[in-house]
């Protein structure tokens, strides 16, 4: 089976600083997968190296969204990554506050659209159904993710669980085969961390979007993902299920320091 | 509610007391001292002390009144607002609202023949100042990307119908076209360098590209004839018709009426599209924006050309209106005029600049008895709007979707507000 995203030697070096060094990565379809590791050990680069944001020193990431043939983008612009099947929810909370709720989804189905200028200028009848259809399917996004309430609310003045989960349906809409979630339950409490347990394995059974995700909350990483990847200070340190990871002495003593010291 | 009766209490007294003290300290040197030179004498003027102290005392307690009221306000959008009142009230009402409409219809048609020359002049500028604020509003407003050399692009729509009008004796119409094609292509090669700039950065560059174009044709005598300017621009012809100088204000005034629907016609429709809500989202989020697919560089470069679109051609028009330009009309603080009609205005919002264009001109034609006053009235101006309204006189108001609690294909997507 060719794997949905493969690194191969992926190096991102900041100066001296080499903030991922050699990762040999991968994302097989249909799963979901977590990238945990200590603070600083460089798992948002590696999403930021992937998803377009930073142009990596060294090394391959190859996607291949249909399954057949894979293909490098490496230095790919984000939008044109976005283009190509791979979505990503941001950390910090990222957004557009003073746009609506439904607004928000609706721009993240930009990429499959193609209306320009002239188009709304004169509004010919293909940008009128155009528009009339995106409205009904990010409202139908809204619905999967439970914001209906919210669609006409300004995404600023939403709760910040919902925030989150508007980020997660605003990525949806972009029709990701690979869906890039960084930190989603950060700052979540128990409840909501269920909820968000939930849409993940729904994202991925039902929409059948293939999901990596970094998170510190080990709780939910434990219960959904089906590999995990450890890093440290840049590295690769452990791979494997679950339960393998919770023994793994490396992973241990990243969390946990070491004895000798 | 808060009751105003709380600011007089001896401990909100007290405050304004301190504050009405400081004030009389700092204008002390300005307000009571007064030397004569010539008599070597001073006066001291104490009344205007006094006058000051309970000035200010009044004005500190009314400040600080407005504050704690705009403090209690709750972010949350269940608050009704005056705009939102209205706009309520207009959708109550289709038919007040269009009755409403069409008085304002008569008034602008019937204005220039009720008011005199001068009058019409004024408005025809306020409807100017109107446009390149609409045009502004798309950099600043839609794309969030701080523009100060806006005056630029006007002087390049005045300079190609004044210049190929000199020298080929191109008429109005057809420069009309030509100085908003010439100002976009100037838009899009401003766009291009500046593509990596944003905030601070991006004004700083965008004041130097206005200062750039105003001293070329400050210095560049041979091809714009300096300072002295081009003089004899011939007005706008009506079919070959030679006009009065009052039927030919007149004449501009409808021009202008025509110029100003038509671009809130194209900006409405821009707004509301695929294309803005690109730049809306770019001025929200550059980053996430990019992430969601978005091509920065071309959201960018459409805004600045579309909006050095609009100033291109109204700068033909100004200068088929005054029939003489020279540098000095394209001037920073021309710029700064634009940028504050959309600040104080409402950024983002067609309404709002339509309403803060029509403030910011009429008002110091109006006002010409304090003109000495003008700066320091703008400044007060713009720190009380940003203090009580940051949002503009009108703030922007999303689109709102109305849906069917099950939505069925046919009602999904009509608009609760037209």
């Amino acid at each position: 089976m060719t794997p949905i995203l493969e690194t191969k030697n992926l190096t991102m070096e900041f100066g001296g600083l080499t903030a991922v060094g050699k990762m040999n990565f991968h994302v097989n379809p249909g799963e979901i997968v977590a990238l945990i590791g200590p603070n600083g050990a460089g798992k948002t680069t590696f999403f930021n190296c992937v998803t377009g944001v930073y142009k990596p020193t060294s090394g391959d990431i190859l996607i291949s969204p249909n399954g057949k043939t894979q293909q490098r983008i490496n230095g790919l612009k984000p939008n044109k990554v976005t283009e190509k099947g791979l979505a990503r929810t941001f950390q910090n909370i990222r957004l557009f506050a003073n746009m609506t709720v439904l607004e928000n989804v609706m721009i993240g189905r930009h990429t499959k659209l193609k209306s320009g200028l002239m188009g709304a200028i004169f509004r010919p009848r293909s940008t009128l159904e155009e528009e009339q259809k995106v409205v009904q399917d990010s409202y139908e996004i809204l619905i999967e993710v439970g914001l209906e309430q919210y669609v006409n609310e300004l995404a600023k003045n939403l709760p910040y669980g919902a925030q989150r989960r508007l980020e997660i349906a605003r990525a949806m809409a972009t029709e990701p085969a690979l869906l890039l979630l960084d930190e989603p339950a950060a700052g979540m409490n128990p409840q909501e961390t269920k909820e968000l347990d939930e849409t993940i394995i729904k994202i991925r059974d039902v929409n059948k979007i293939s999901i990596l995700l970094i998170e510190h909350d080990m709780s939910l990483v434990m219960s959904i993902s089906e590999r995990i990847f450890v890093m440290d200070y840049g590295k690769l340190i452990a791979k494997g299920t679950p339960d393998e990871i919770k023994k793994d002495p490396e992973v241990i003593k990243a969390y946990l320091g070491d004895d000798d010291a | 509610m808060l009751d105003i009766l709380k600011y007089f209490s001896l401990k909100e007294m007290k405050k304004s007391l301190i504050i009405s003290l400081w004030f009389m300290i700092l204008t002390f040197p300005i307000m009571v001292i007064k030397v004569n030179t010539i008599e070597n004498t001073v006066i001291w003027r104490w009344g205007s002390l006094a006058g000051m102290g309970i000035g200010s005392f009044f004005l500190a307690t009314l400040w600080r009144y407005l504050l704690d009221r705009k403090k209690m306000q709750s972010p949350l959008s269940s608050k009704k607002t005056l705009q939102k009142r209205v706009m309520e009230w207009s959708d109550a009402n289709p038919r007040a609202k269009q009755g409403a409409l069409i008085a304002l219809g008569i008034f602008i048609v019937a204005f220039p023949f009720i008011t005199s020359m001068y009058q019409t002049s004024i408005m025809t500028t306020a409807l100017m100042y109107i446009v390149l604020g609409l045009g502004l509003n798309i950099v600043v407003g839609l794309g969030g990307l701080l523009h100060l050399g806006y005056a630029a692009f006007y002087a390049v729509g005045a300079y190609t119908y004044a210049l190929l009008n000199y020298h080929f004796g191109i008429s109005f119409w057809i420069c009309l076209p030509l100085g908003a094609g010439l100002a976009t292509i100037m838009g899009v090669l401003l766009a291009i360098p500046v593509l990596r700039l944003r905030g601070d950065y991006l004004a700083i560059v965008t004041l130097g590209f206005g200062e750039v174009i105003r001293i070329v044709l400050e210095n560049w005598n041979e091809f714009s004839f300096g300072p002295s300017g081009v003089a004899n621009i011939p007005r706008p012809g009506f079919f070959g018709m030679d006009m009065k100088l009052q039927a030919a204000t007149i004449y501009i005034y409808f021009i202008m009426i025509a110029m100003v629907l038509f671009t809130i016609f194209v900006v409405r429709r821009l707004e509301n599209s695929r294309t803005g809500r690109a730049w809306i989202a770019m001025r929200e989020d550059e980053i996430a924006s990019e992430a969601m697919g978005i091509d920065i560089t071309k959201s960018k470069v459409t805004t600045f050309a579309l909006g050095a679109f609009w100033a291109g051609m109204v700068g033909v028009i100004f200068a088929a209106k005054t029939t003489f330009i020279n540098p000095a009309s394209f001037t920073l603080w021309e710029s700064v005029m634009i940028l504050c009609v959309v600040v104080i205005g409402g950024m983002g919002s067609i309404f709002g600049v339509v309403i803060g264009a029509l403030i910011l001109i009429l008002l110091p034609e109006y006002l010409r008895a304090f003109s000495e006053y003008r700066m320091l009235m703008f400044g007060a101006i713009l720190v009380i709007m940003m203090v009580f309204r940051p949002g503009g006189i009108i703030s922007n108001i999303r689109k709102i979707y109305k849906f069917e609690p099950k939505p069925s294909p046919a009602d999904a997507g009509k608009e609760g507000v037209k």
